[in-house]
């Protein structure tokens, strides 16, 4: 019988271990400051807090209470106006210029950038243009008066019922080139021979896209949506920048109201309640997508 | 982006094509407008701006709002102008975003070359991390700072960004690394390369363009950031933060020209990348919402 | 004991068990080719003797020393990858030089090494070179080459041709074959393709669905295949397998087939012992080449049996000329000489090498041993 091999062997065994220790800090800071504060938030929403956090359990008191507020209801509101309106116009945008843009033109290289930069800045920076070019003093409306349109008047940003859309307007500003992005690179990764088939089938430009290009982007739609719509859901940065929530409560997202009442209103537990209600909106929308990509990828 | 060939042109007419140049030129005044509007504002005296035209260019041209920006303006209740937070931002940046980009190589190179019973979920878990909304992890965030007394302090917001940077840098390095033929890596144990070995001498060398990628996105993303800023900066507020107070002080004269040259100011950095490296940029904000 | 011992090993992923009780002896000096379909375990039986992959029960020994949970780079084996596996930032001389590298062989050795190998594989050129600017060929050449450096015990190959095309595929196993030849070293082979492990091998494992169906020269491989499916899968065309009925006329047994008309002829079993299986169902192999035309038959054989069938479509493949019939209800084929005098719906006299034929048991496909 062969001898065994007396290193059998610490090394092999160590090299098992390497891998799963070198993942092991960012696995705890995910479970702890990921998972953990969930779990915490979640607590925390059932429990009596109010400025500082107490771990008193009261049930659903808090999310009862949430609902009955009419402050939150404002918020969800807005939020379902705010982001069907904005998935609607940057998809339409998006869709739009990436399909002009894909006509063979002429200085794309200086068009796409230009489309698309809005994306590095910071949300505070575009709330703090977007909030004087809107301002009726010194922004759009006087410009028109200036240049001789006497009656024209855009003061959304300072009516109740207008505000959120002006939100919508810098929100759109701000990403509808990178959805133009997707799906530019969705028209440019569709394959040739389809559309030489399509072509020699006798389809015409229209129905060139209508039946064969944009059902192909089917995923770059998805795409879309699922980025948008996270994005909606966890605006803060722009409502603070641009309106600072008002004028009044008019343009409060649910996650401005987290902020107000969990740290200034001292209704820790309500806010809580709210985040993991902002939270569920997200893993609807994200999990069996995840879940899809995750499961192609195999 | 790559400039594929473009067979999905569409055959066309001198009138359609002037009016898709003519939608196309409209669309990028719309994207220009405001930067436009910003620039052209921070070189003006404040008389020019509250009374003249937001569209028109200076008459008399002035750098002073970039100088009080920079150095003089009242945030909170200092006059210290922007500099010292941008400073703050800088300390915070450079670090969280050393910090999480190393480790997402690491990461993803142990997900994708050393994989494990298991893997698949600790990165569905890690994947989904990069999505939540922040607000669920804020008010433990400032328990946690407040018991390990880095609450308001710059060490604090690094732990915060790296923390929730971990796992968009992770998803960057993990499908760039499954790209990468395993057979390379058992070629290397072969020839006596361990788990670090083979990282430094052969993962590493080809890692340039999804580290550009990942560096440019994580410097991005927590430049820009507002909310932990906002929630966690105390003293030490970044820039976006400084910029946000600067604009919605209440007190005294809203000097316009002051708040758009700071707002340029905070733009400057993620511009410059933008101008610089927007390749990458566009790369990274396609593999962040593409996972495949 | 061999120089490669592979004693009752299996592998199983959870509870599903993909390579089932392996046993096999590799002696010093010897070529043996892993060959089957994908999926068979031929990669996974390789990766676990590299120690790539775990064995979940019995032994692999090298040299006498059980190799178990031994790291890779500590088994003295070395591999070439089908994908070459070259580090492409690395020159082909580091590439070469970077296991000796790791093992801290000193560089005026390396060196040494290095230069000796350059020239057995004509590649001292391209020593300066990147991955990236090698033409296939080229990459396989380098690929041999940082195994040989190495000097290992033994040489394991994971399908290393099959990137190649054709004409390259060719040249590279005739040269693998003298390598082999000239330096005597022990090598395992992972191929799927059955004319590699022919050419190559002094030994074939033919592996399907996680177990060894045979192991042997490729002579016996080919002659005597131990059932159905090794009948089948190695030699190109394929076997005919056809069913037939044994039959005993004056004392000896013919197997009993329906030509293409449906009349029942009789072919003479050169097999004695197949009157064991008198008034039962078989099925009877054929391979192409024992079926001809009169005069491209075998002058050795002692059993030549004449039959007349009807020709299905002939196809002229340069050097032959194959004949597609039915026979026993199923469509076979049979190899003529290229300038054989045949065309489709003809009726000929072909001439069939019984000496060759193989019968197997329908029910577990095994051979019927003489």
């Amino acid at each position: 019988m062969a001898q065994r091999a007396p290193e059998a062997d610490f090394r092999t065994r160590l090299q098992e271990w390497i891998p799963k220790l070198v993942l092991s800090p960012s696995l705890a800071a995910m479970l702890v400051f990921v998972y953990g504060f969930i779990a915490l938030t979640i607590y925390l929403s059932v429990s009596d807090s109010k400025m500082l956090p107490s771990y008193d359990l009261v049930g659903f008191e808090n999310y009862a209470k949430l609902w009955n507020l009419s402050a939150w209801w404002t918020a969800v509101v807005n939020l379902l106006i705010f982001s069907s309106l904005y998935i609607g116009i940057c998809t339409a945008i998006g869709l739009t210029l990436a399909i002009l843009l894909d006509q063979k033109i002429r200085g794309e290289g200086i068009l796409r950038p230009i489309y698309l930069y809005p994306m590095a800045l910071s949300f505070i920076v575009t709330g703090t243009a977007w909030k004087w070019i809107m301002d009726p003093g010194i922004g759009i409306e006087n410009t028109m008066h200036l240049w001789g349109w006497a009656s024209f008047e855009f003061n959304w940003i300072k009516d109740r019922d207008m505000a959120i859309y002006t939100v919508v307007i810098a929100a759109v500003w701000q990403t509808s080139g990178f959805v133009m992005a997707m799906f530019l690179a969705g028209l440019r990764g569709i394959d040739n021979e389809i559309l030489k088939a399509a072509q020699i089938d006798g389809a015409s430009n229209w129905s060139l896209y209508r039946r064969i290009v944009i059902p192909l982007l089917r995923p770059a739609f998805l795409s879309a949506f699922v980025i948008l719509a996270h994005l909606a859901v966890k605006s803060y940065d722009l409502i603070i920048a641009l309106t600072g929530g008002g004028p009044g409560r008019a343009t409060e997202l649910p996650a401005t109201f987290m902020y107000s009442y969990t740290f200034t209103r001292n209704s820790m537990g309500i806010g809580a309640a709210s985040a993991v209600i902002m939270l569920m909106t997200i893993a609807a929308i994200m999990t069996p997508y995840l879940y899809a990509e995750l499961k192609e990828k195999k | 982006m790559a400039v594929a060939e473009q067979d999905t042109a569409v055959r066309t007419g001198g009138i359609t094509r002037a009016f898709i140049y003519g939608i196309l030129l409209l669309f990028m005044f719309f994207y220009l407008m405001p930067l436009f509007v910003m620039i052209a504002n921070s070189l003006k005296p404040l008389a020019e701006i509250t009374g003249g035209n937001m569209m028109a260019l200076p008459d008399t041209w002035t750098a002073e709002p970039w100088r009080q920006a920079w150095s003089s303006a009242q945030i909170g209740v200092e006059p210290t102008g922007l500099k010292p937070y941008f400073i703050n931002s800088i300390l915070m940046v450079v670090p969280s975003v050393a910090i999480s980009t190393v480790l997402g190589a690491l990461n993803g190179y142990v997900l994708t070359k050393w994989s494990f019973r298991g893997d698949k979920i600790i990165f569905g878990l890690l994947l989904f991390s990069c999505f939540i909304p922040f607000q669920i992890v804020l008010i433990p965030m400032a328990t946690v700072l407040g018991k390990l007394g880095l609450a308001g302090s710059i060490p604090g917001l690094i732990l915060v960004h790296v923390v929730y940077g971990i796992g968009f840098s992770t998803l960057y390095y993990r499908n760039y690394y499954a790209a990468f033929p395993t057979e390379l890596v058992r070629a290397a144990m072969i020839d006596g390369a361990g788990f670090f070995r083979i990282f430094w001498r052969i993962m590493l060398p080809v890692s340039g363009p999804i580290t550009v990628v990942c560096v440019i996105w994580q410097f991005t993303n927590i430049w820009n950031d507002f909310l932990f800023g906002a929630s966690f900066g105390g003293q030490t507020q970044p820039m976006t933060v400084a910029l946000n107070n600067l604009v919605q002080s209440s007190t005294g004269v809203k000097e316009y020209n002051v708040h758009f040259a700071g707002a340029i100011l905070a733009a400057l950095p993620t511009l410059l990348v933008y101008i610089v490296a927007g390749r990458y940029f566009v790369r990274g904000l396609m593999a962040g919402s593409v996972k495949g | 004991m061999g120089f490669l011992d592979i004693q009752n090993v299996t592998k199983s992923y959870g509870s599903v068990e993909v390579l089932h009780r392996v046993d096999i002896e590799v002696q010093e000096g010897e070529f043996l080719v892993l060959v089957g379909p994908s999926g068979c375990g031929k990669s996974t039986l390789l990766n676990m003797i590299a120690g790539l992959e775990s064995i979940t029960s019995g032994d692999i020994s090298i040299k006498g020393r059980v190799v178990n949970g031994v790291h890779p780079s500590k088994r003295n084996i070395a591999m070439v990858f089908q994908s070459y596996a070259l580090y492409p930032n690395m020159t082909v001389g580091q590439n070469m030089t970077f296991g000796l590298e790791m093992h801290g062989t000193p560089k005026a050795e390396r060196d040494r090494a290095l230069k000796d190998v350059a020239k057995l594989l004509q590649i001292e050129n391209l020593l300066d070179r990147k991955p990236g600017q090698l033409s296939g060929g080229q990459r396989q050449r380098v690929a041999m080459g940082r195994a040989l450096v190495r000097d290992p015990d033994v040489f394991l190959f994971d399908e290393p041709l099959s990137n190649l095309d054709a004409k390259l595929r060719v040249d590279m196993r005739t040269e693998i074959k003298k390598l082999h030849e000239k330096l005597k070293t022990t090598i395992v082979y992972v191929t799927h393709d059955q004319i590699e492990a022919m050419t190559l091998s002094t030994r074939i494992a033919v592996m399907y669905q996680g177990y060894v169906q045979q192991l042997g020269t490729p002579k016996e491989i080919y002659d005597t295949p131990a059932n159905v499916y090794v009948a089948t899968f190695m030699g190109s065309p394929a076997m005919n397998v056809l069913p037939a009925k044994v039959v005993m006329h004056e004392g000896v047994p013919y197997a009993q087939i329906k030509d293409a008309g449906g009349v029942e002829k009789l072919l003479k079993f050169s097999q004695a012992n197949m009157s064991d299986w008198s008034g039962k169902e078989i099925l009877l192999g054929i391979r192409p080449e024992s079926i001809t035309d009169p005069d491209g038959a075998d002058r050795n054989s002692n059993n030549i049996v004449p039959f007349r069938n009807r020709i299905g479509v002939t196809e002229p493949a340069g050097a032959d000329t194959f004949v597609t019939m039915e026979l026993g209800g199923i469509d076979i084929v049979a190899r003529m000489r290229a300038d054989a005098n045949v065309g489709a719906g003809q009726e000929f006299d072909f001439a069939i090498n019984m000496d060759k034929a193989v019968a197997f048991d329908p029910k577990t496909e095994e051979r019927i041993k003489p």
